[in-house]
């Protein structure tokens, strides 16, 4: 592989993952970018199930800009805990925005509120996913049982060509806190 | 655009459709055999057997009461023309005398956050509005398919977040209770007769819409959805049966997810038994939705018990947290003491991790919340914005645009605790606490209890004013303490109206039953129906609407 193509083949495995984040499932872009996920969108749908909760693991810790010092670790003291590094980051990821100093106390609240959680002993318990952890995950046929429902699902997108829902240029981050219209900008 | 102009047709129920407000032939209409509350709807199907009213006209007088309840703002899209053509339907089939169901001809509503098929579908949101879902969800389709009439989708809180129906987009909902006689007899005297103004109140959340509905019988049935206590929270407040079904019992599949591992759909009645028949059209297997349990499902007719003393009801002594009123809590014990006086077992138990539950729920729905709130990024349905800089940047101005506060900030707690550095402390440590709170119940399940009581607000239903001097989070906080338990544990629970409360608002006790056991829960719940009589709500427009239809209520034994 040239340089080139391993850089680009990089980056689009880090917006194949931060896609793959965001959306829980596969989603097929028809914009000719990479596929989203190595897996083939069959297995995917079966691992997850129809709308399983998709856990954050994967965002790669060293995102978070620490440039201006967040060297500590993060949760040490919970005034520390929710920077604007941390703000920013969290922009990012959920693409909303914090919209007032409101927003930054709601979360605030939020994480003082759950910090309860500490004192209950959880030593030696595992993790509930779900209350039917008992049973198996059924798998049914691999059968194409519906679709070709292309005109109906492209009525509710407002701009698409042809069979193509239309997306503005990918492969562009989100610019910077100082460039972004953001509430945190100059914190 | 044709379907722009049938959305703004549904919106304004304005249109006249005929029969309007009462019979000029002198027949009685519905004539509801026994205790409305009892048999509300269970007349129903036989009045429209026997040819006493038809389908099409039980349609049009409850779309006459949708319109004259407009006020209550309980109905988001009031669909009345495929209404009446469902009711017209209908009509032939008993015509034939081939009804398809018990639920052939009967109106119901659905909340605004189950995907109906060429009806908007908006979850109160701003992200939704205008969005005609292409399918409809299971429990739609099932309700459909046994001949029940879609009057319209009900209101909510902003994707189900909420516990008072008072943060969607079109606006909050009025609890029918409030412009009750009984509430307005014991309200203080004001200056201004109009209570509407300022002293109405709030309807519960989040399914204070289908509540509402419900209790100010604009239908005979609705659902809910049921991930904190979304359901049984607005039927107390409502004084209607909320059930909260077993986790993977009924289908999921085109209900717009909250919290994956928590919601379950929920069913809103005036009485147990319709409850129970609900249940049977709905619960069953789904092939599309894999959280569904494959067991084959019963459908059931309540026994009418008449024997409590083989039964054992636990009361857990954590569920008196502080700040419940003492109404309630003399509620409660009355109805502890109806059960032994009859001859039951009553026992206290202790569920220890009560405590947690609701910080354990607010981290688990805030991180599932964050995840599914992912999908809305306004490429292929909803709200777009105009932005279109890069793919990133429209995403995150649709998003802007189109969630409320309420949305953004549980979405942003939700991928705070899913940080790679917080997760551990975090979720994975909330799962753990679920486990824990989870094995609280196995074991008291496992002590020989066959159904545990407890209150399930904290006091009856309180003013709009009060309730928004709080935010949204510290309300859901305050409110959902006593019901978001059975929804991490996955237990079925169900909502029974009790009493009035010194304001002449609904007091309700909850029901929690094992798993899958909802015909044992469901049997006692009737039971207990059955012994507090539960009096009826008077309400001037229903009066006007249903002349015969209210022909006694009985006082409540409780009060």
């Amino acid at each position: 592989m040239t340089p080139r193509n391993r850089f680009r083949w990089r980056v689009m495995r880090v917006l194949a993952l931060c896609r793959w984040l965001r959306g829980g499932t596969v989603r097929a872009l028809r914009l000719g970018a990479a596929a989203a996920s190595s897996a083939p969108p069959s297995q995917v749908r079966q691992r997850l199930g129809p709308c399983r909760a998709v856990p954050c693991r994967a965002v790669p810790c060293h995102a978070i800009r620490g440039g201006n010092g967040l060297s500590s670790p993060v949760c040490a003291l919970l005034q520390d805990s929710v920077t604007v590094e941390v703000l920013d980051h969290l922009e990012r990821l959920a693409l909303v925005d914090f919209r007032d100093a409101e927003g930054v106390e709601r979360l605030r609240e939020a994480v003082r509120f759950a910090e309860r959680l500490r004192e209950v002993n959880t030593e030696g318990i595992e993790p509930l996913d779900s209350v039917l952890e008992d049973r198996c995950l059924y798998l049914r046929e691999d059968d194409v049982t519906e679709g070709n429902c292309t005109a109906e699902l492209l009525k509710n997108a407002r701009e698409k060509v042809e069979e193509y829902f239309v997306a503005p240029p990918g492969n562009i981050p989100l610019p910077e806190l100082e460039e972004r219209d953001t509430f945190l900008k100059g914190s | 655009m044709e379907s722009l102009g049938v959305a703004a047709k549904w919106r304004r129920p304005g249109v006249r459709c005929g029969a309007g407000t009462g019979r000029e032939d002198g027949r009685s209409g519905v004539r509801r055999r026994g205790v409305g509350r009892h048999a509300a709807r269970f007349s129903a199907p036989a009045a429209l057997k026997e040819g006493q009213i038809t389908p099409t006209e039980l349609c049009q007088r409850c779309l006459a009461l949708v319109r004259s309840t407009q006020f209550l703002n309980a109905y988001i899209t009031v669909a009345e023309e495929t209404a009446l053509k469902q009711a017209e339907e209908s009509e032939k089939r008993y015509q034939r005398g081939q009804p398809l169901g018990e639920l052939d001809g009967i109106p119901i509503a659905v909340k605004d956050n189950f995907n109906t098929a060429g009806i908007e579908t908006t979850c109160a949101s701003n992200m939704l509005k205008g969005y005609i879902s292409p399918y409809n969800a299971t429990v739609v389709q099932k309700l459909l398919d046994q001949g029940a009439v879609l009057l319209g989708k009900t209101n909510l809180d902003e994707f189900a977040m909420g516990s008072g129906s008072t943060d969607g987009v079109f606006g909050p909902v009025r609890n029918p209770w409030s412009y009750s006689r009984q509430y307005k007899e014991k309200s203080i005297p004001r200056s201004d007769s109009e209570p509407e103004n300022s002293n109405w109140v709030i309807a519960g959340g989040s399914s204070g819409g289908s509540a509402a509905a419900v209790s100010a019988f604009t239908c005979f049935a609705a659902l809910g959805s049921d991930t904190g206590g979304s359901t049984r929270n607005p039927a107390a407040h409502c004084g209607v049966v909320g059930l909260k079904p077993t986790y993977g019992l009924i289908s999921r599949h085109g209900l717009i997810p909250l919290v994956n591992s928590m919601d379950v759909p929920g069913i809103l009645t005036r009485c147990v038994d319709d409850a129970a028949v609900v249940l049977g059209s709905l619960a069953g297997h789904d092939p599309k939705d894999s959280t569904t349990v494959q067991d084959i499902f019963q459908p059931f007719a309540l026994p009418t018990l008449t024997d409590v003393s083989k039964l054992s009801i636990g009361i857990p002594k954590e569920y008196h947290v502080p700040g419940l009123s003492s109404e309630i809590l003399a509620v409660w014990s009355k109805a502890a003491d109806l059960f032994k006086n009859a001859g039951a077992k009553v026992v206290e138990v202790s569920l220890p991790h009560t405590h947690y539950s609701i910080v354990c729920y607010h981290v688990l729905c805030t991180a599932e919340v964050a995840s599914n709130m992912a999908r809305f990024d306004g490429l292929e349905y909803g709200h777009r914005s105009d932005m279109s800089k890069s793919t990133e940047s429209m995403y995150a101005a649709t998003r802007r645009e189109g969630f409320s506060d309420v949305v953004r900030g549980r979405i942003l707690s939700g991928n705070y605790f899913l940080l790679k550095q917080n997760y551990e402390d975090y979720f994975v440590k909330a799962q753990k606490v679920r486990r824990l709170i989870a094995n609280d119940f196995v074991k008291v399940f496992g002590s020989g209890i066959d159904i545990l009581l407890t209150p399930i607000t904290l006091s009856d239903a309180i003013p709009y004013v009060e309730f928004i001097k709080e935010d949204n989070r510290t309300r859901s906080t305050q409110d959902d303490i006593l019901t978001q338990a059975a929804n991490m544990a996955g237990l079925p629970a169900v909502n029974v109206p009790t009493a009035l409360s010194e304001r002449g608002l609904p007091i309700g006790l909850q029901f929690i039953g094992r798993s899958f056991q909802e015909k044992q829960l469901l049997t006692v719940a009737k039971w207990f129906e059955k012994q507090v009589q539960f009096p009826m709500i008077q309400l001037e427009e229903v009066k006007k609407h249903d002349d015969g239809v209210l022909q006694h209520q009985k006082s409540a034994s409780f009060s």
